[in-house]
């Protein structure tokens, strides 16, 4: 909202500068968005003219050279251009140097061989009007060199300020200025819909015309005056720059009064033309499905049955508290106005002015909710300027469709309730003292809330929030919260999940945050025939609209972005939920779930490797294969203690001899491991092996023992034995990790493979594993005789799955 | 000059002019071996008289030990040069590049950020609850007091999936949720993703993070607030930060505040010397969140669970995380975080 300083000034002047009074506003709560300079750029160089003289141009027909007196002791000679400019006229003249609105300098000018030395303003020319017919005429009275901004509002600032969707008032200057007011204490000057205009005759309005309400639940209230003897013609020039000031194009009079009314007091207002009111009755009522009507921006709108509309005798004449219709509208023809002041169902109007994609200043008040008083408000300040502006005469009684009248609401307040919610402590005078420069009223039962604030302000704490927003928050003391019984802590699962992360991060990958949504195309390149997938009703795009069932997807777009951008080879993360539909009951959205859930969202944990390490100068990188993300997985299980393995199980998505299930020793499944299958790296436009894995972090949370309990390994020494295994090719090392595991019981600690030979020695068909054995028992020494026998019975296991001990 | 004394000197020199290890071998031999002139000297030193076994013996003996230094001394000179000629041999050129280092990995700046934003607001006694990004309107909108034909329950403001389940518009939903499961006290900040339907450009993306504060107990004020996100402000953005709290409003807090921070990037004086400050567009001011005592409603869907607004009050925030982490790294382009440019991910969370 756009609100004129020198406007604001008429009703409240703190004599402070623009700057501070936005300050003060936006501390109050009405936020300073920007601080615009409009009209002249300087008011030095604009000076009030008398013109002496109007004489041919020698040698152009369409102009005159005028001699106007400027106070100076020679009148001034200048070229004008206007048909309208004669002899005894005061004029506004602008000087060579003059700093004009559009930024540029007026300059001495020779025009057809004549030197004219400034300019005859016309009202376009001082940011003022938009008319460019001819020169502004002023009142004669003026003196000839006075500046001219003593006549006419050249230059002005405008604070356009943020309205918060409680704040209906605010998109009124004189609402404004009360906030402004309460803040400064600076006095406000009597409210300008106070004053009602006189009426004249002996008719009644009801003679010319009748209102309607057809269907109460849509409109609170319909107020309607009549005027006779209506001169539409342009607006004055002070209303004029107001409106001009606000952002609004000035159109004739009688239009210009609705919005002036309406950027007074947030009041809209609509004016009909009596005469084209067909059968001079007007019936508000639910628009038939389908119903049209051709609005003032001359679009045909198309209406469905919860909309509003305003009908006269024959057929629509508008759409409620949204927009007129051509078939009344004011004219230059016009001499009986019907003028409109309603009150309407915010929601309603909210909804019909979103289904039809038209926001007006009018809606956007109404869908804030106005209070009823507020139309009788608008019709006194309208009235006024339609007898003084227009010559109208006002004919007596308003017509007052007014089904269900709402009284003013009383809240009340205590005052221990203000430093109890504040933590401040603010004395009651002044507690009363704000509220009454707020406009509250004082009564037995509590403070009685103006109409302008009746949609915001209906319990205590609305009060407490404008005792405070105008003592000033920035008083407030700083404390902080007692803290009885509150601790700050990350649960056990936040931090392991944190552990986790930083494993990965500190084994080089980079963390990613993809987006939760992906294309249903995304998952059939996976080559997945998912489960059902959750699908947003109104997705961004297709691209975006499906929440994701797994984390590959993102981490997969990454890799492709990171090597359309030259970088090729990347190790990266991402920790975050994915989504599964769930059975969720649905619940209507005034019941509580009582905690329930709409959706499964496990947290997974992913990595996806194109390059497990880099190759320098003297070393080749380390590619990304199946191995390389499994000791990457070991790490990162080993840092949550959860003993799991790998079980060779093909996907759809991997490579089918280099895919497993991640299992833990208890056999629940936490996710899968394995190099990408070639024609999903292709669909992703990657080459070379590709790696990930992804686990359920909630499972390996549960899974992930507590605190681990001390073993003596320091008491008795263990044996150390290499071993190196032969067994046919198709033994996996899990069967052989398994037998000798078997063989070895309970004195045997630790078993590691470290080495893989496949050549002659061993055989065609054949491979040889190396491991490293660890015996150990807690509570005493090994002797020779209890390692050999292990080792027997180890050799007797691997004989079970056709391996033998190597010499 | 004796036989011994012209023999020491003949030796000396021969020592010191010798150029390697072998060489040295040689002479030890030569003059200090079995056979050696020195040695024969001191075995035949019975057949002297009587009287001058002492002195000879004592000038014989003497030559050897000298001798024998000699030979020590000069042994570690060639063994040190010698071993800065093969280190000379050795040399290498130490400007080629290291082998390529462990790389260090890095967390997402998002999630560089929130740790932050959780480790301070632990510190000050809150927990970290994490809640369901796929939501019921019930919490989204409806306990957090939206009226039913509250605009930001339109689909150009929420996805939706069914009427009543959607993605949730912010942290906010935890707020009830984690009411219904605790009682009063409660100090709690709820960290996580949070989606609108915004099609992406500098300062929009259809999914951004949030982190909720929610405090509620029976004595907590405004001023409390004030203090918590004073506290927080001076950790995340710098000692000098000042805080500022403006009238605002949120359908669930009453009185309901904006909070600005002090720029931390030009001091809150608007100006990097004559330049208008980038950070807060030369107000001096940054808004960074969003904030109220929790409004009576929003209790009032708790009340059950002790959260009678006569006995219980609290305030609650909600920020953006991306929107500090902007602010505090200077990223201009809010697309940035969610492209996975390793390039960007380079830069932070190491």
């Amino acid at each position: 909202m756009r609100i004129p300083v020198a406007w604001l000034r008429s009703y409240c002047d703190p004599a402070l500068p623009a700057e501070d009074i936005a300050d003060r506003l936006t501390m109050a709560g009405l936020k300073l968005e920007r601080l615009h300079r409009t009209g002249v750029g300087d008011i030095a160089g604009f000076l009030t003219g008398r013109v002496l003289r109007v004489d041919r141009h020698p040698s152009a027909d369409r102009l005159t050279v005028c001699s106007v007196d400027i106070g100076g002791p020679e009148p001034q000679t200048i070229v004008c251009g206007a048909p309208n400019v004669a002899p005894g006229q005061t004029v506004a003249v602008a000087l060579p140097g003059a700093l004009m609105p559009d930024g540029t300098v007026l300059g001495e000018a020779t025009l057809r061989g004549v030197r004219s030395s400034g300019m005859i303003l016309a009202e376009d020319e001082v940011g003022i009007g938009e008319d460019h017919a001819g020169i502004m005429v002023l009142a004669d009275g003026a003196r000839p060199g006075a500046p001219l901004s003593e006549h006419l509002p050249i230059a002005d600032e405008v604070i356009e300020i943020e309205i918060t969707p409680n704040r209906p008032d605010a998109m009124g200057v004189y609402g404004v200025a009360r906030d402004l007011r309460a803040a400064t204490a600076a006095p406000l000057a009597e409210d300008p819909t106070a004053a009602d205009a006189e009426p004249r005759g002996t008719d009644s309005a009801e003679d010319h015309a009748a209102v309607e309400i057809a269907d109460p639940d849509i409109c609170l209230r319909f107020t309607a005056r009549v005027f006779e003897g209506v001169k539409v013609g342009p607006s004055p020039l002070w209303l004029k720059q107001r409106l001009m000031a606000v952002g609004q194009r000035p159109i004739s009079n009688v239009v210009d009064i609705t919005n002036y009314v309406m950027l007074t007091c947030s009041q809209p207002l609509h004016a009909f033309d009596l005469g084209e009111v067909r059968g001079s009755r007007i019936v508000v009522r639910k628009a038939a499905e389908g119903e049209t009507m051709t609005t003032l921006d001359d679009v045909e709108r198309t209406f469905t049955s919860e909309m509003a509309l305003v009908c006269d005798a024959e057929g629509p004449s508008g759409i409620a508290g949204i927009m007129g219709g051509q078939i009344s509208e004011v004219s230059e023809k016009t001499t009986r106005v019907l003028m409109e002041a309603a009150t309407w169902v915010g929601p309603n109007i909210m909804r019909t002015s979103r289904a039809l994609g038209l926001r007006t200043e009018a809606s956007a008040r109404f869908e804030k909710q106005l209070h009823p008083d507020l139309a009788m408000a608008g019709q006194r300040l309208a009235a006024r300027l339609m007898v003084d502006l227009c010559g109208a005469r006002m004919v007596p009684g308003t017509i007052d469709a007014y089904p269900a009248p709402k009284g003013l609401r009383t809240v009340s307040l205590r005052h221990e309730r203000i430093t109890r919610l504040l933590g401040e402590e603010i004395a009651p005078e002044e507690v009363r003292a704000i509220l009454l420069r707020l406009g509250f009223g004082e009564s037995a039962d509590g403070w009685v809330v103006p109409p302008w604030r009746d949609s915001d302000v209906q319990r205590e704490a609305d009060l407490i929030e404008e005792v405070a927003r105008i003592h000033g928050l920035d008083k407030l003391p700083t404390t902080l919260p007692s803290r009885r019984r509150a601790v700050g802590r990350l649960t056990p699962r936040q931090w392991l999940r944190r552990r986790l992360e930083d494993a990965l991060r500190d084994r080089g990958l980079d963390e990613c945050v993809s987006y939760s949504f992906t294309s249903p195309q995304a998952i059939e390149r996976l080559r997945l025939e998912y489960q059902p997938l959750l699908r947003i009703d109104n997705p961004l795009s297709e691209e975006l609209s499906v929440m994701r069932p797994l984390l590959l997807p993102g981490l997969l777009d990454a890799a492709r972005h990171n090597a359309a951008h030259g970088r090729a080879g990347v190790a990266l993360f991402e920790s975050a939920h994915v989504y599964l539909p769930a059975d969720a009951p649905d619940v209507p959205d005034d019941v509580s779930p009582r905690g329930s859930k709409p959706a499964d969202e496990p947290e997974h944990l992913a990595a996806l490797v194109t390059q497990a390490a880099p190759g320098g100068w003297r070393t080749a990188p380390r590619a990304a294969d199946f191995h390389a993300l499994k000791g990457l997985l070991e790490a990162v299980l080993g840092v949550a203690r959860v003993d799991w393995r790998a079980e060779p199980l093909p996907r759809p998505f991997l490579h089918p001899g280099r895919a497993a299930d991640v299992l833990a020793g208890d056999g629940a499944e936490l996710g899968w491991i394995g190099e990408l299958h070639p024609l999903v790296t292709r669909a992703w436009e990657l080459d070379g092996p590709v790696a990930a894995f992804e686990v359920d972090f909630g499972v390996v949370a549960e899974l992930a023992p507590a605190a681990a309990v001390y073993r003596d390994v320091t008491t008795f020494p263990g044996v150390l034995q290499d071993i190196a295994v032969v067994v046919p090719e198709e033994v996996p090392a899990a069967d052989v990790e398994a037998a000798v595991r078997s063989g070895g019981g309970e004195l045997l600690e630790r078993l590691a493979i470290f080495d893989l030979y496949r050549g002659e020695q061993v055989g065609e068909g054949r491979k040889s594993l190396a491991l490293r054995l660890e015996f150990r028992a807690p509570e005493r020494t090994l002797t020779d005789a209890e390692v050999a026998e292990r080792r027997a019975a180890i050799e007797r296991e691997l004989a079970e799955i056709g391996g033998k001990l190597r010499a | 000059m004796s036989d011994l004394q012209q023999l020491r000197a003949e030796a000396e020199a021969a020592i010191g002019a010798a150029g390697s290890a072998a060489e040295l071998e040689e002479l030890r031999v030569r003059y200090l071996g079995r056979k050696s002139e020195l040695t024969r000297a001191l075995r035949s030193i019975g057949e002297l008289p009587p009287e001058q076994r002492g002195p000879v013996g004592k000038e014989a003996n003497e030559v050897r030990r000298a001798l024998e230094e000699l030979l020590r001394e000069r042994g570690g000179e060639l063994e040190a040069s010698e071993l800065d000629r093969r280190l000379a041999q050795d040399r290498i050129d130490v400007t080629l590049p290291g082998d390529p280092p462990l790389p260090v990995g890095h967390l997402h700046l998002v999630s560089q950020i929130r740790r932050q934003m959780e480790d301070i607001f632990i510190g000050l006694g809150f927990s970290v609850l994490e809640g369901p990004e796929v939501e019921y309107g019930y919490y989204n909108f409806t306990s957090l007091n939206h009226p039913p034909d509250h605009p930001a329950r339109q689909p150009q403001d929420t996805f939706y999936f069914r009427d009543s389940i959607l993605l949730r518009t912010h942290t906010s939903p935890m707020q009830v949720r984690a009411m219904e499961a605790q009682e009063p006290p409660i100090y709690i900040v709820v960290p996580g993703r949070t989606y609108r339907p915004d099609t992406p450009d500098a300062t929009h993306v259809p999914m951004f993070h949030q982190l909720e504060g929610l405090a509620v107990d029976e004595d907590i004020t405004l001023a409390d607030l004030q203090g918590v996100l004073l506290a927080f402000a001076r950790q995340m953005f710098g000692e000098e930060t000042e805080v500022r709290l403006r009238p605002g409003y949120f359908p669930f807090t009453e009185p309901s505040v904006e909070v600005d921070v002090s720029c931390f990037r030009c001091g809150g004086t608007g100006y990097l010397g004559a330049e208008r400050c980038p950070t807060c567009k030369g107000e001096g001011w940054i808004e960074i969140l969003g904030s109220g005592m929790v409004d009576p409603n929003v209790l009032g869907y708790v009340i059950d669970n002790g959260y009678d607004p006569e006995r219980v009050q609290g305030f609650a925030w909600g920020m953006g995380i991306e929107r500090i982490a902007m602010l505090v790294h200077e990223v201009p382009d809010l697309r940035l975080l969610f492209e996975n440019d390793v390039r960007v991910l380079e830069q932070f969370g190491a």
